[in-house]
């Protein structure tokens, strides 16, 4: 069992060291500023922050590229391009040794490949709906003909105090066979509909859960825009659809990255969703690390695929960046 | 007319969010075990909570690490936020990519490595590695809204009240902390909630013998979702609700 390999001596060499220099910066703070300096109030949380969040990333990288005996291998990643890659490894192994050609039974699998495209897929159509559905009602909350934008903000912000989890095993209750929807239609005399355990639920779940986080960030910018630009533009003669696409839609652009990137992250990586709506049959990337890690035990790969989640995160994360430089979506708050 | 065509659009976006949680009050106080059947209005489930065990002390470590983690992390927090908008330049841009790495990390990432690093120092996995996990991801959050509040202040008034003979810690408590008191607040509450609806994080670094709610709900999907855990659901939402009404009202008094 992996978990009884221990790191090796270099590890613990680094972390020495590392430790080492945390303590000479502290020392060195305080000599130069001759007593204590404002900036030492962050040694607590620089600390902990390395005990806790980097150590744990320099472990998963790690695991990342070693095997099962703590040896430096690719093969974790080549089983991301190949998910029998194992397997195939064995039969090739096993083929050379009794001198028979297995080559025709070696198939490659895309399991991980195509659970990535999957979620990717996924999330981008859920990132689609939470912005179309979204950008309407963030607009209209911050009209202020209307007068309801604050009141409403807590109306949104309320169902996300019900336990996601609960939250979404009621959707269940209303969908499955026996459910709300389906003995209503029965009562009415109408055939019953699959509704559960398909990519639509899945979808259904993920815009329901991570709709709130698409229209605070587009709201905060739209209620904080200039509203007399918009009214400007109208004196100028453009007509109420022009005004929304020539003036209030670029300058709330901050809010609808900010909005894209709460609503894609969690969704390229939710595994309750697909596990209580999909039932199984709907595979997500998050959902194929927990069982790597939990059900397989395979750490190594588990920690490769964690590793390319991080990747691509950051990779978007950073075009988005280039789109909204100065961050001015701002968060939930 | 445009108007009427808004609003109408507002509300069945609110219907969509509030379906379920409807569904879920009414099955609460439903006489039957079935989910889809109506046999009756009763508190049965109500009465059934407070004699389950499993759940009750679900509950308790749920609400106490909520806690914990808020104060522990609100500290954390506060110190680590003036202590980085003293920094330099340099070191300043490093801790703030070091406080959005596990914004940027998707919780399942988070959770894992955090898993790792338990398992690799061999401690058990329970209660005490959960309430470190979520000190862990709610500190950042307490930095990111403390430390705007920290910018909006004039720096001045902290090297006034130096050269006025205070030390540096009395400085830190009567000048520095009254002026961003409304961003620690954000950040604590901040903290309370993520951490009270965590599920991913705490996952992974809990053994199943000590179960925060929403591990428990995720192993009651597996056999079948308990309507006491509706009527806990049901009443812990009203206890909020009740809660930002009593926290609105102060502050609208306040003004």
């Amino acid at each position: 069992m992996i978990s009884n390999v221990s790191l090796p001596w270099w590890a613990w060499a680094a972390m020495g060291v590392g430790l080492v220099v945390f303590i000479a910066m502290i020392a060195m703070t305080i000599k130069r500023n001759r007593g204590m300096h404002r900036s030492l109030f962050a040694s607590p949380y620089t600390l902990w922050m390395i005990i806790f969040t980097v150590v744990p990333v320099i472990l998963i990288s790690y695991y990342a590229f070693t095997d099962a005996n703590g040896h430096f291998t690719l093969d974790n990643f080549k089983n991301f391009w190949d998910s029998h890659y194992e397997a195939n490894k064995v039969i090739a192994a096993e083929g050379k040794r009794l001198g028979v050609d297995y080559s025709q039974y070696i198939v490659r699998g895309t399991v991980n490949w195509d659970t990535l495209v999957y979620s990717l897929w996924m999330a981008f159509q859920c990132t689609v709906i939470c912005l179309l559905l979204g950008y309407p009602a963030a607009l209209f909350m911050a009209d202020r003909k209307m007068k309801l934008g604050s009141t409403l903000v807590v109306l949104f912000i309320i169902p996300m105090w019900m336990n996601f989890l609960l939250r979404t095993v009621a959707w269940m209750s209303l969908l499955e066979d026996s459910g709300l929807i389906n003995s209503l239609l029965k009562s009415l005399g109408f055939e019953g509909v699959q509704l559960m355990y398909t990519s639509n639920t899945v979808l259904l779940g993920m815009v329901y859960n991570y709709l709130p986080f698409m229209v605070f960030p587009i709201y905060t910018v739209l209620n904080k825009m200039d509203f007399r630009l918009s009214e400007a533009a109208a004196d100028l003669g453009c007509n109420s659809f022009q005004t929304l696409y020539k003036v209030t839609v670029p300058l709330s652009v901050p809010g609808i990255v900010s909005g894209i990137t709460m609503v894609f992250m969690p969704s390229v990586t939710t595994f309750f969703i697909p596990r209580v709506l999909g039932g199984g049959y709907t595979m997500m990337f998050g959902d194929l690390i927990e069982s790597k890690f939990l059900t397989e035990g395979n750490w190594n790969a588990g920690s490769a695929l964690s590793l390319l989640m991080m990747l691509l995160i950051l990779v978007s994360l950073s075009i988005l960046r280039k789109v909204d430089p100065n961050g001015e979506g701002g968060g939930l708050a | 007319m445009m108007k009427l065509l808004k609003k109408c659009y507002l509300g069945l976006i609110m219907v969509f969010l509030y379906i379920p949680i409807v569904v879920l009050i009414i099955q609460s106080f439903n006489a039957g075990e079935s989910r889809a059947n109506w046999e009756g209005f009763s508190f049965r489930w109500y009465i059934e909570l407070l004699q389950d065990e499993r759940i009750l002390n679900a509950l308790y470590v749920t609400v106490s690490i909520a806690v914990i983690a808020m104060i522990v992390s609100t500290i954390l927090g506060t110190l680590a936020a003036i202590g980085i908008h003293a920094m330099r330049k340099r070191p300043q841009a490093m801790m703030m990519t070091l406080t959005n790495l596990p914004n940027t990390m998707p919780d399942i990432v988070t959770g894992i490595s955090l898993m790792l690093l338990v398992l690799f120092t061999k401690v058990e996995r329970g209660y005490v590695t959960m309430l470190l996990a979520h000190i862990t991801f709610d500190t950042p959050y307490v930095i990111l809204s403390v430390l705007p509040k920290l910018k909006q202040m004039n720096r001045h008034t902290y090297e006034a009240a130096l050269d006025l003979g205070a030390t540096p810690v009395y400085a830190l408590f009567h000048v520095i902390i009254p002026q961003c008191k409304q961003g620690i607040i954000t950040g604590a509450m901040l903290a309370f909630t993520l951490s009270l609806d965590d599920f991913t994080i705490s996952y992974f670094t809990t053994s199943p013998l000590v179960q925060n709610l929403s591990t428990l709900i995720y192993s009651a999907t597996r056999t079948g979702i308990d309507p006491t855990l509706n009527a806990l659901s049901a009443l812990m939402f009203v206890a909020l609700l009740v809660l930002l009404l009593i926290v609105n009202r102060r502050t609208a008094e306040d003004k």
